[in-house]
């Protein structure tokens, strides 16, 4: 986890990142058309989370170059805050879910200085012992969290009116997505996002042009927890349901896979990950007792076949069929 | 007096690298730090930018102590180019002089995430300033090249370039001429020459004695860790000490 | 008590140092972390157990299941590591993750998603020392691991092929130049390392149960084991198990059960704050 080679690809072009934004808003607006029933609505909602998470984690690993094995303690401190906020205290869910994915950035904030000063697989293992640290005490502590078994949540609502149904949740995590996307393509394409794709390519020649490491490592990490937040509290009031599983090592381990499947350094690579592999496991219980095989089995493959991940590679291959330099 | 720096020490394990070196640099012109392989060279120059920190001794920039992690270094004014190269391997030869220059440009990061106008205007401005540093050092025709396809010597100069983003007042050269071709040689002659004559005074670590003596006003001599002999190029290559220790083994 | 929740400590952390020196054998011949280590440790104990089910001795069963163990982790090298040769460390760890997935699927294809046993080495009847008892498999399990590092030490330190592999940890492209193969030595450190595994996971079955889905858990505690001891320090790995079994274990007696995992990974988070390459990590000097 020490240094990973990136394309250096359409990153920073505004033009074609804008191309990229209008394509996704088309799939999303078309992709109701192939929905047929409220099972697949509920798929597509779970891409659409899982993807806001994995846009966030992609600009802490993808473009700072910051590993993280916790990021589902943050998904699910947005969904049990917001939960505890609205449930237990009278907290209108919205308000609460901002609360939550506030507090959230703090607690990232707090927990990344000493943690971010780790380096590689060091790193993987504060952020890693964090996460298990949190799913934990989300599991232990049963009178404010549930327990185990977890807790039921109240809806989202707007001025009163109470937000239900796939349909209306599916335009609601479409939009979430689609502003998660632009907001991190803005980054990227600033110069605080070229600081960060600097740290990433020489820590130590970023210094030299005074780039603080320290700060735009944990401005990474901060905004990346933010997201996560933001998808878990999202999801806590869309499924009226959540267990500390959301919260789980393997989670975090589930998300990164995302990101380093659809393309480190991709934005639409890390929406590309969350969608196949999120979509993949469900069309895989048809295979019953070789659903994990042929999960495990795709993935080694893919990586080995394309270990650029997903995106980042079929670009790649596109514009060689085109004859321009890459 | 640009920077001053006193009884500069550094040790690695139980290995003297530097010991009891003082430097003094004047503004505005061109120094050369030579020594044979191991003399403590680089250590000085890391020392000089804040990548290691001195065991003993102090640095005054400008007649202020300046310490601290590297980037305080760079917001003080000292830049550098790396022997092994640090090109940021990600990004497109303007992208990496753009980075560049991040000290001079002004973006919080809710600007960056909503893309506000003043963050588009400082954009274009900055593109602007890159493609004229790419011009300087001679890479203007590949600004929009991925970095990793470029050549050995552009590499070198995007290095400068990039250091010259941040308007360095000292430049800290770490041996810009190794592994260039002599064409490729005479082009950095000028080049610096170019830098120097924009008053930013110029450290060069160098192998090149034949650039060195054509560029540089005054050279250190380091032999193991402590400073041989300073002053005029020529004075200092006269001095026996020094033909010995470096002239006399290279000959 | 104290006795009794050092006992355990120790028991558990000779495990998890078993599965923390697979990690740094493989982390030292490729960087890779390879997220598969725990299934080693399940199919060290699922394939003793079934097979042990089936009729055979116990020592016959117990060979099997490092063979086995030992030819997984040779196809794990050939056909997954092997052909993703120049491939990114995260790009690896992502296969190895696959490759975890994988194995626990086929775990409940070749076997079941049942919870197996494997009788005690020597038989059940605890052994008093002083105010704590003893259960026969803890001798077991201590003595083997200790015989098993020892091994590793004189492997390592005696033997050409032992030597040939921490030439590759040190500097791969010298090694390549004096003639060592890293090929060879990459397979022989998949290998080294499954074999380990599949120890650590007979030693523990018949304390602790095993099922195709225990690998997770060990293999967490392994990782954490050898980050604490510094990666790819054989000493740390040990030193890093143990002091990872106690804490778990003194945590849970005195303190909480259900937060012992929390006080072991605090623990390790203020360890590496202060120590930031573990306890007996190389700190590699930076050099521009």
């Amino acid at each position: 986890m020490c240094s990973f080679p990136t394309a250096s690809s359409a990153a920073a072009r505004p033009s074609a990142s804008r191309r990229g934004l209008a394509a996704l808003a088309l799939v999303v607006a078309l992709l109701p058309l192939a929905l047929t029933n409220a099972y697949t609505y509920e798929i597509a909602i779970l891409v659409g989370l899982n993807a806001i998470t994995c846009v966030g984690l992609n600009i802490l690993i993808g473009y700072a170059g910051q590993i993280s094995l916790g990021h589902a303690g943050f998904f699910g401190l947005g969904a049990y805050g917001s939960a505890i906020l609205a449930a237990r205290y009278g907290v209108p869910p919205l308000l609460a879910l901002a609360i939550a994915s506030g507090a959230v950035g703090a607690a990232a904030w707090l927990i990344g200085r000493p943690i971010l000063r780790l380096r590689g697989h060091y790193l993987a293992m504060g952020t890693l012992g964090m996460g298990v640290i949190v799913s934990v005490v989300l599991a232990t502590e049963d009178r404010v969290t549930g327990g185990p078994d977890g807790m039921p949540v109240p809806p989202l609502s707007v001025f009163g009116y109470p937000l239900s149904g796939e349909r209306t949740w599916y335009w609601i995590v479409a939009g979430a997505l689609i502003c998660a996307v632009a907001l991190a393509q803005n980054l990227i394409e600033s110069p605080r996002g070229r600081a960060l794709r600097a740290l990433h390519g020489s820590e130590i020649a970023a210094g030299a042009i005074g780039i603080d490491a320290a700060r735009h490592k944990l401005g990474a990490f901060v905004l990346s927890a933010v997201f996560a937040a933001v998808a878990g509290a999202l999801m806590a009031h869309y499924s009226g349901f959540i267990t500390p599983g959301k919260a789980s090592f393997l989670h975090s381990i589930e998300l990164v896979t995302m990101v380093v499947f659809g393309g480190m350094a991709s934005t639409f690579g890390a929406v590309a990950g969350a969608a196949v592999l999120t979509t993949l496991p469900q069309l895989l219980t048809a295979l019953k007792e070789y659903e994990m095989v042929t999960l495990g089995a795709v993935m080694m493959l893919t990586m080995i076949v394309m270990p650029l991940g997903l995106v980042p590679t079929l670009e790649k291959r596109i514009a060689a069929a085109r004859g321009k330099p890459v | 007096m640009l920077l001053r720096a006193e009884n500069l020490s550094k040790h690695f394990g139980g290995v003297a690298a530097l010991q009891d070196v003082a430097l003094e640099l004047e503004c505005g012109i061109v120094h050369s730090i030579i020594g044979p392989n191991g003399a403590g060279k680089t250590t000085l120059l890391n020392l000089l930018c804040g990548i290691y920190l001195p065991d003993s001794g102090r640095i005054l920039f400008e007649d202020a102590p300046l310490a601290g992690a590297p980037h305080e270094f760079a917001a003080a004014g000292v830049g550098r180019t790396f022997q092994s190269l640090q090109v940021f391997f990600n990004m497109s030869a303007l992208e990496n002089v753009m980075a560049g220059r991040w000290q001079h440009e002004r973006c919080s990061l809710l600007a960056a995430l909503l893309r506000l106008p003043p963050v588009a205007r400082e954009e274009r401005r900055s593109r602007e300033a890159a493609l004229e540093l790419l011009e300087l050092v001679g890479l203007a025709r590949w600004a929009s090249r991925a970095s990793h396809t470029l050549p050995y010597g552009a590499l070198k100069r995007l290095e400068i370039a990039r250091a010259l983003g941040a308007k360095p007042r000292l430049l800290l050269l770490d041996e810009p001429a190794a592994g260039l071709n002599p064409t490729e040689t005479r082009d950095l002659d000028r080049l610096i020459r170019e830098i120097a004559a924009r008053g930013i005074t110029v450290v060069l670590v160098e192998h090149n004695m034949k650039l060195v003596m054509e560029l540089s006003q005054h050279v250190v001599v380091l032999n193991y860790g402590r400073k041989l002999a300073e002053g005029e190029p020529r004075a200092v290559s006269a001095d026996p000490r020094v033909v010995e220790a470096y002239l006399g083994c290279s000959a | 008590m104290l006795a009794q929740y050092l006992v355990s400590g120790v028991t558990i952390g000779a495990i998890y140092a078993l599965v923390a020196l697979g990690f740094a054998i493989i982390y030292n011949a490729s960087h890779v972390i390879n997220f598969a280590q725990g299934e080693f440790v399940m199919i060290g104990g699922m394939t003793s157990a079934v097979c042990v089910e089936a009729g055979l001795a116990l020592p016959l069963a117990a060979a099997a299941a490092i063979l086995v163990a030992t030819l997984v982790g040779m196809l794990l090298e050939k056909l997954a590591v092997e052909p993703a040769r120049g491939a990114s460390v995260v790009t690896l760890i992502i296969i190895t993750i696959g490759a975890s997935i994988l194995l626990r699927g086929l775990a409940t294809l070749v076997w079941d998603k049942k919870i197996h046993s494997l009788p005690a080495f020597s038989g059940e009847q605890p052994i008093a020392i002083g105010a704590a008892t003893l259960l026969p498999q803890v001798l077991w399990v201590l003595g083997v691991s200790a015989a098993a590092v020892a091994l590793l030490g004189w492997f390592f330190n005696r033997t050409l092929t032992g030597k040939a592999m921490l030439a590759v940890s040190h500097n791969r492209l010298a090694a390549r130049l004096v003639g060592i193969s890293v090929r060879r030595v990459l397979l022989a450190s998949f290998a080294l390392s499954a074999a380990l595994g599949a120890l650590a996971g007979i030693l523990i079955a018949p304390i602790s149960f095993t099922s195709w889905d225990v690998g997770v858990m060990l293999g967490l505690k392994g990782f954490a084991a050898a980050i604490l001891g510094g990666l790819g320090s054989g000493p740390g790995a040990v030193v890093g198990g143990l002091a990872l079994g106690l804490i778990e274990s003194l945590g849970a007696g005195y303190l909480s059960s259900a937060y012992k995992d929390v006080f072991a990974f605090l623990i390790i988070l203020a360890a590496l704050v202060f120590l930031p390459d573990g306890l007996f990590g190389r700190r590699a000097a930076e050099r521009v």
